[in-house]
């Protein structure tokens, strides 16, 4: 009995040098992303323009290339990281793995804020910023709504009842202010405005503040991440294992909420990124969120970088909003794990 | 544990009132009332997951909203009656984080609490689930779990709301005798909530009767509390005790 203890505790103990592994993909990613698009490049240009080698006539053109596609790489990975550990946290604070960053009208509010900006012919920062605020806003309505079911203990069949009512109700009012503004919008305004609802890397520029919100955000909650677990083990009981529930419940609330917030209001609302890569690590990895914090947030930003290297290079020149790759993806893988789960 | 003038509330009806109760360590008190009766409330306010009506609750002198969460984790552990697992985690790691009272400060488990873990699951017939997902358990074994859990909690004090309600005949037995057997041999205190007397007979050393009447109660030794006219009119049906081979069985009449 010793023995399959002791494999145990190895095998558990084994899986976390997953991470490494991810941080490697990460990079791989980002350089695969840097190397394909809708101009060729050879590998010899590739390499040379990498290593700055000034052998090759062409190398100007090439690092010009090569600096556009970081920084889109660059930030296709920070708001799918950021997604997807929006998404881990939102299903911890929900008690539920089918839960997304979205599900509570955070990026609703977002959605009217960036599309009436949009229809306003705004500038580009003031469209984020209007989204950022759209979003802030939806999360205080839906904190003072609700802050009841943030408060105190759990019951036993999981929790937030009045917590996700409110939000998927104020997620609907949003749905039906972002119909309105569509049909009032003027007709040169609103291809821009579906762009921006389903999700588009295209304009964005390298910025720190999505990074700042990231590396933040993912430091507290894998503090929290014990807490978390117990959380989801011991609904009812989590506070006799000295968990202060309430707090913890807050917290969650507000780093899904900010990380939601700045991942919309960068890219606009990309869709399943932030259901199917926790899911996926969950699936991979088990539930723990010690690891699976870190693991899923790499895995999100590898997988939206690859999702957009696809998006613009499938049927380049011309681009698809990355939105629709991921949903794309997204759909079909989800379906399956939700009828796998249903069998088991 | 002590409680003083103890009074809890449900709407407007008093569930108990009054209640002076001295819980020593090595006793073992199981809590008897009819559904609704206020013995889930009760152990919810033992366990400070709930305020009290009134008066109040001391442990080891102090009362009890002034101990810390932290603190108080490794005074008491709580079972409750229902669960959910919305989560596919390994039951050892169900039983794993009933050891966070001790490594709050650690990010990751040592041997110690892996050992700690595998023992409490053994203790509770469970070893062979340790790598199974939670959520596929049936309700026995996932008691039984959660049993090991709160054996892992390793505190002074337990709190069990029907530890042994999903339980087969033969786990019934093994788990009472192991509770027993921390309460005779390691000075525990058990307070638990069980509507099968006849177990609880072979294990209780104190009884408390909730009589649903306006709050009112009865605590003492087993033998003292648990007779014919107290538990027909705390249980609401006449009750029958029978001798049998030296053991005492407890019968609902026939009407």
């Amino acid at each position: 009995m010793n023995e399959t203890r002791q494999s145990n505790r190895v095998k558990h103990v084994t899986m976390r040098s997953i991470l490494p592994v991810l941080f490697l993909l990460s990079f791989l990613s980002i350089l695969i992303a840097c190397a394909i698009g809708s101009v060729d490049l050879t590998l010899t240009d590739f390499l040379n323009a990498l290593t700055l080698h000034s052998g090759t006539e062409n190398v100007g053109m090439t690092t010009s290339v090569i600096d556009l596609r970081l920084h889109r790489a660059l930030s296709a990975f920070v708001t799918g990281a950021t997604l997807s550990l929006a998404g881990v946290l939102m299903q911890a604070l929900l008690r539920n793995p089918l839960a997304d960053p979205y599900i509570l009208g955070v990026s609703g509010g977002a959605s009217v804020g960036a599309l009436a900006a949009l229809m306003l012919f705004a500038a580009t920062w003031v469209v984020d910023a209007a989204a950022f605020g759209g979003a802030l806003a939806i999360s205080v309505l839906l904190y003072l709504l609700a802050r009841r079911d943030l408060r105190g203990v759990m019951g036993a069949e999981g929790s937030a009842p009045l917590l996700l009512l409110t939000g998927v109700v104020l997620a609907s009012g949003s749905g039906a202010l972002v119909s309105l503004l569509l049909s009032i919008a003027p007709d040169s305004q609103v291809r821009g405005m579906v762009f921006w609802l389903i999700g588009d890397l295209s304009d964005t520029q390298f910025r720190w503040l999505p990074w700042v919100v990231l590396v933040g955000a993912l430091a507290f909650s894998c503090r929290a991440a014990r807490g978390m677990n117990v959380l989801a083990l011991h609904a009812e009981n989590a506070a006799t294992l000295g968990i202060d529930v309430g707090s913890l419940r807050r917290r969650l609330f507000f780093c899904s909420a900010l990380l939601t917030a700045s991942a919309v209001s960068s890219a606009g609302s990309i869709g399943f990124v932030g259901l199917i890569v926790p899911h996926a690590c969950r699936f991979a990895l088990g539930p723990d969120h010690r690891l699976l914090l870190p693991a899923a947030t790499l895995a999100g930003g590898t997988f939206l970088v690859l999702a957009d290297t696809l998006a613009r290079s499938v049927i380049a020149p011309q681009q698809l909003p990355v939105g629709v790759m991921t949903a794309l993806i997204g759909v079909p893988v989800f379906l399956l794990q939700l009828h796998r789960l249903r069998r088991s | 544990m002590q409680t003083h003038d103890l009074q809890l509330r449900a709407a407007d009806r008093f569930l108990v009132d009054g209640l002076n109760w001295r819980i020593e360590a090595g006793e073992c008190w199981c809590v008897v009332g009819r559904n609704g009766a206020g013995k889930s409330t009760l152990l919810h306010t033992l366990a400070g997951l709930r305020q009290a009506d009134g008066g109040s609750i001391q442990r080891g002198g102090k009362a009890l909203r002034k101990w810390s969460l932290q603190a108080l984790a490794r005074e008491r552990a709580f079972l409750p009656q229902g669960r959910s697992d919305s989560f596919g985690y390994r039951a050892v790691e169900a039983v794993l984080t009933a050891r966070h009272p001790y490594r709050e400060s650690a990010y990751w488990e040592s041997e110690d609490d892996y050992a700690a873990a595998h023992a409490a699951l053994q203790s509770v017939d469970a070893g062979h689930l340790a790598e199974r997902d939670v959520r596929s358990l049936s309700g026995g074994e996932r008691q039984r779990v959660a049993i090991a859990a709160v054996l892992a909690q390793d505190t002074p004090l337990l709190l069990l709301d029907e530890p042994t309600s999903a339980l087969d005949l033969a786990h019934q037995v093994s788990v009472a005798s192991l509770l027993r057997q921390l309460c005779r041999e390691q000075g525990k205190s058990v307070v638990m909530v069980s509507h099968d007397l006849n177990l609880v007979h072979t294990l209780a050393s104190h009884a408390l009767l909730l009589m649903n009447d306006r709050g009112g109660w009865h605590a003492g030794p087993f033998d003292k509390v648990m007779t014919t006219p107290l538990l027909s009119a705390c249980l609401g049906h006449p009750i029958e005790i029978v001798r049998h081979d030296g053991r005492t069985i407890y019968v609902a009449a026939e009407r």
